[in-house]
């Protein structure tokens, strides 16, 4: 197996002594099917222990590890070495407040995620000698690409207008509210449209569609978003144009 | 948090970036023939003034008029934000106005004919 | 008791005008967004073209003597480009905005797209014929 040496330049920032991030540059000898989570492992267990960051599944399926590399936002566990130049930049996500070193602030996207309501509101209460809910592949199918999202917040670092206006509730927040919009046995989408479809929700978005290239699952939220934007136009004109309709 | 009321300028923008992906090549086309000396027939000043005469002609002409000043406007509006101009609220009203006048315009003009 | 770790949270600042030369993609996003610059301006140039038919033929020919020159053809030939710029962009975005499923499968996203590209190439083709370009 051979090893090649990498220059890992990381964005170190720690609150309790520094005034502002600054780089550090680390050179470490990696394998060379590594990917950028493991010459970070290498460096906090050979090289500098005070080196902070989240990881977990190291498969790409947790959504813990999202930072920036080389200024694109990418999973750590996702970024191959050989398909990366000698020096890589590591930075935390961006759009997010830095906690510390790589590990960022996440407090806005949950709270985010918690106000579009991402849970099965039921169109009627169902008791359980009802038996289950039936769906056909058809309607799964409806939703499946938006039900593969891991919250991993690349999206968010990728969105220009969520980095321009912080209170954009965003494209993954959105996108998960569209899935249980869709879903055959929802019916809550008149909940989450208070939210979605107001001036903090989809209606920030300008479809610049980097939200969907970086996203690791192929969730595609750019889609979803434009998706309820016509669903909430279509809504408005005929609420006002033709009341007498019932939705 | 309330219900926006954008859908009232974003549906005239979506319908407008249709109508000009579809329609806006072709007239530029048509003019740029006539910039190259080629002008087409319609260009004619008989012909053009009968065309535009036609109440059906005026609706589209009026129609695409303010369907495309009206998708310029909104994503000149969202442009300038993205650009760093925080005076979102000064920047749609000229923008909007603008698109309205140009549409009022092509009203009066085709009026006068 | 265990220390209390002092909290500090660091904002970067987004740079405000500057963002948008960060990466290819943003640079393409402007490109789209600047298409309604000319599609704009044409539009107006139209507006005006119907102000000087209304004017009589003198000021009518005038206008489309004043389109003629080097000044005239380039605004068209950029025009053209961005305003294709345009329509491609759209057509392949619509897909993204107007899923059809047909049984279970979703229609592929080319199906929808070709489908406008050969709206698109039609109704120009019957614009210019009905205009008498050729």
């Amino acid at each position: 197996m051979s090893e090649r040496t990498f220059e890992l330049e990381v964005l170190r920032y720690n609150p309790e002594t520094d005034r502002e991030p600054h780089f550090q540059i680390y050179s470490v000898s990696c394998e060379e099917e590594w990917v950028v989570l493991d010459a970070l492992n290498r460096i906090k267990e050979t090289l500098d222990p005070t080196l902070n960051y989240r990881w977990s599944c190291h498969m790409a399926v947790c959504g813990s590890c999202g930072m920036m590399i080389n200024g694109e936002p990418k999973l750590a566990c996702k970024a191959f070495l050989r398909e990366l130049p000698v020096r890589i930049r590591v930075e935390p996500l961006a759009h997010f407040p830095i906690e510390r070193d790589l590990v960022t602030v996440i407090d806005d996207f949950i709270g985010k995620l918690k106000r579009v309501k991402p849970y099965l509101i039921p169109k009627a209460e169902k008791a359980l000698s009802e038996g289950e809910y039936l769906q056909t592949p058809a309607q799964l199918k409806k939703i499946k690409q938006y039900t593969l999202c891991i919250n991993c917040m690349l999206c968010y670092a990728a969105c220009p207008e969520y980095g321009l206006i912080p209170k954009f509730i965003g494209p993954a927040a959105i996108a998960l509210a569209h899935r249980y919009n869709q879903d055959s046995r929802d019916g809550g989408r008149a909940e989450r449209q208070q939210e979605i479809a107001s001036s903090e929700g989809v209606w920030e978005c300008s479809f610049a569609g980097a939200c969907s290239e970086v996203c690791p699952e192929h969730v595609d939220p750019a889609a979803a978003l434009q998706q309820v934007k016509i669903a909430s136009t279509v809504d408005w004109y005929q609420e006002h144009l033709m009341p007498w309709l019932r939705k | 948090m309330t219900i926006s009321n954008k859908p009232i300028v974003w549906g005239p923008f979506a319908a407008g970036g249709t109508v000009t992906a579809f329609v806006t090549p072709a007239l530029i086309g048509i003019t740029l023939l006539a910039a190259l000396g080629h002008g087409p027939e319609l260009l004619d000043y008989e012909r053009l003034h009968a065309f535009a005469g036609h109440w059906l002609a005026r609706v589209a002409i009026v129609a695409v008029v303010f369907l495309s000043l009206w998708s310029t406007a909104h994503r000149l509006r969202i442009t300038c934000y993205d650009f760093g101009v925080r005076a979102d609220a000064l920047v749609a009203t000229i923008v909007y106005a603008v698109a309205v006048a140009g549409t009022i315009a092509s009203i009066v003009f085709l009026a006068r004919l | 008791m265990a220390q209390e770790i002092g909290r500090r949270p660091y904002l970067r600042e987004v740079p405000r005008v500057r963002w948008f030369f960060d990466h290819p993609r943003y640079l393409r996003y402007m490109a789209r967004e600047l298409t309604c610059l000319f599609i704009g301006a044409y539009t107006l140039l139209l507006v005006v073209g119907f102000a000087r038919l209304a004017d009589g033929r003198a000021a009518y020919e005038a206008f489309l003597a004043a389109l003629k020159g080097p000044l005239g053809v380039a605004f068209h030939v950029l025009a053209l480009g961005f305003a294709i710029y345009h329509s491609v962009t759209w057509f392949n975005l619509t897909p993204k905005a107007l899923p059809v499923q047909v049984g279970e499968d979703f229609l592929p996203d080319w199906v929808i797209s070709g489908a406008h590209y050969a709206a698109w190439l039609a109704l120009s083709a019957g614009m210019l014929y009905f205009a008498g370009a050729f």
